[in-house]
């Protein structure tokens, strides 16, 4: 088996729909309330307010605006698998407007911190986090739409 | 306005990286806040530690373990975690304690001893713990959130760079003398603008290293405290919030702020209200301080505070540290011990230290860094899992 032909996984199990062609984070949603959970409530809605108890799952939007940005300019430590050698990664926090929520991710390789600004629409893909012998672990990024 | 309770001693062993087992500092710290009360430790009745969650099994009965470093004496204990706002947790226990009329006289202690490097969570795999998955699939540190707030006053508000590095210079100016202080020495913006960038718009120079370090304070009634001194210090507020949904700012560890789509957006964002139940509670306001101690875990992070805390409004921070009312000598001077920027983190210490550290000014007793006059002091801080920490007090 060639490394191109690796094994594609998702990197937690549930959080986002494994679709190269039309990711999506998986979240729920009070059936009582509609308060949107991400990652999933499925036990108790903690909207102070309401006393739901049954959730649906739900794709959150996959466009949202850039509330704000950073990078990481040194390798984070365990459980955080990082590359030798290390390459500085971007993460983006991105606002969803239906949902009314601000979402974190990693944010795609090759778009750095200069290359980012408050307000930018951004949509979600799939990328690599990390990678083994036989597997590539898949996680959720942000990028910046064209 | 809520009943006061009287400080009658502080004390603290200094932050450093020194290599030695917590309860050290603890009991060291507590020697010298008793000492400096005039109290025997045998006058202790309640015991309220602050948790390290990094030390096994001790950490997690601080208030026993330093009980029983200090020689058991039957005092009633108890222990308390609350991320960085672990002090004052065991500060509004002890409190409670002598308001309640349960005890007289309570100490407070916290320390810690740190490891190097980023925090980072404990070993082993804990898919179900977000402060595990924040580092496993995103590599979220703590910078991390740092530089989201700090990015967000520069594209929010046009802060720069420069104004980040001058809360470090300024930090540093108030408290390489302190001695208490790790890092004695002054920094100029040169310096920060060469310390290497960990979280774009932060660098090195701008982010709270962990720090070994421990503080103490003995507390007692209004009552015991007018039979040995004419005039205490006293601890006028104590407040431990938790937020009010939605909480529409994302905080460590989460992945996501809550949606708000079904409740309205609270007035009063998670770290105004903070202060405003201290307020409240003390029946003072911003403009009755003479000074405050702030949580710079980052640079920037002080900004945000002087927004909070109501010295100014949203966006206005950067004009007034660049007026120099938050330096010594200006109107209300913030982080008169060099802070963060000079200590260092040591996590259930450092809100017992920003009360150490009030203390000292209120008194007079704080040497090259008083703040001349003080009369009120407002301490503020906040742990992750949504742990507000703020503590008044006065003259
Ligand atoms: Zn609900």
């Amino acid at each position: 088996m060639s490394d191109d032909a690796k094994t594609r996984t998702p990197a937690i199990e549930g959080w986002f729909r494994m679709d190269e062609a039309d990711p999506a984070l998986l979240g729920t949603r009070c059936t009582r309330c509609k308060t949107y959970y991400f990652p999933k409530e499925s036990s108790f809605c903690r909207n102070p307010r309401c006393s739901g108890s049954e959730f649906e799952e739900v794709p959150l939007s996959r466009r949202g605006k850039l509330w704000s940005f950073t990078n990481n300019c040194y390798a984070p430590p365990l459980p955080y698998v990082a590359p030798d050698p290390f390459e500085p990664y971007a993460i983006a926090a991105v606002e969803l407007a239906e949902e009314q929520m601000v979402v974190l991710g990693q944010v795609v390789k090759g778009v750095g911190v200069e290359d980012l600004k408050a307000g930018m629409e951004m949509e979600l893909v799939l990328g690599t986090l990390y990678e083994d012998d036989d597997k590539e672990y898949v996680v959720w990024n942000w990028r910046p739409v064209a | 306005m809520a009943d006061e309770v009287a400080v009658l001693g502080v004390g603290m062993h200094p932050w450093g990286k020194w290599g030695r087992n917590f309860v050290e500092y603890g009991v060291a710290a507590a020697r010298d806040a008793l000492a400096d009360a005039g109290l025997e430790w045998s006058d202790v009745q309640f015991v309220a530690g602050g948790d390290t969650m990094r030390n096994g099994y001790p950490g997690y009965v601080a208030a026993a373990t330093f009980a029983q470093a200090l020689g058991w004496n039957g005092a009633q204990v108890a222990s308390a975690y609350g991320a960085c706002a672990t002090g004052a947790q065991a500060v509004a226990t002890a409190r409670a304690q002598i308001l309640a009329g349960l005890c007289d006289v309570a100490l407070v202690v916290g320390a810690d001893a740190a490891p190097k490097g980023f925090f980072a969570p404990t070993g082993g795999d804990r898919p179900d713990d977000p402060d595990w998955l924040r580092f496993h699939l995103l590599g979220a540190t703590n910078p991390i959130y740092f530089g989201l707030y700090a990015r967000r006053r520069m594209e929010a508000f046009g802060a720069t760079e420069l104004d980040f590095a001058k809360v470090k210079v300024k930090n540093s100016q108030h408290g390489y003398t302190n001695p208490n202080a790790r890092y004695k020495k002054t920094f100029t913006i040169d310096d920060v603008f060469a310390s290497p960038m960990v979280s774009d718009p932060l660098r090195l120079l701008q982010i709270c290293a962990t720090s070994d370090g421990g503080a103490a304070i003995v507390l007692s009634s209004m009552e015991y405290a007018r039979k040995r001194t004419t005039d205490p210090v006293r601890v006028a507020a104590v407040s431990t919030v938790t937020p009010q949904f939605p909480q529409t700012i994302i905080e460590m560890p989460n992945f996501s702020t809550d949606s708000a789509v079904s409740e309205p957006i609270p007035d009063t964002p998670f770290k105004d209200s903070i202060a405003q139940v201290a307020y409240e509670q003390a029946g003072l306001g911003p403009e009755d301080l003479s000074l405050a101690e702030v949580y710079d875990l980052s640079s920037a992070l002080e900004l945000d505070w002087y927004e909070n805390i109501g010295l100014c409004n949203p966006g206005d921070a950067e004009k007034l540290l660049n007026d120099g009312d938050t330096t010594i000598g200006g109107r209300i001077p913030v982080n008169p011990s060099g802070g963060l920027g000079c200590f260092g983190e040591a996590v259930p210490a450092q809100a017992i230290a920003q009360v150490c550290e009030v203390t000292w000014h209120l008194r007079g007793d704080a040497g090259d860094r008083q703040v001349e006059g003080a009369n009120v002091g407002l301490t503020i801080n906040q742990g992750l899992f949504g742990h507000g920490s703020s503590v008044i007090l006065k003259k």
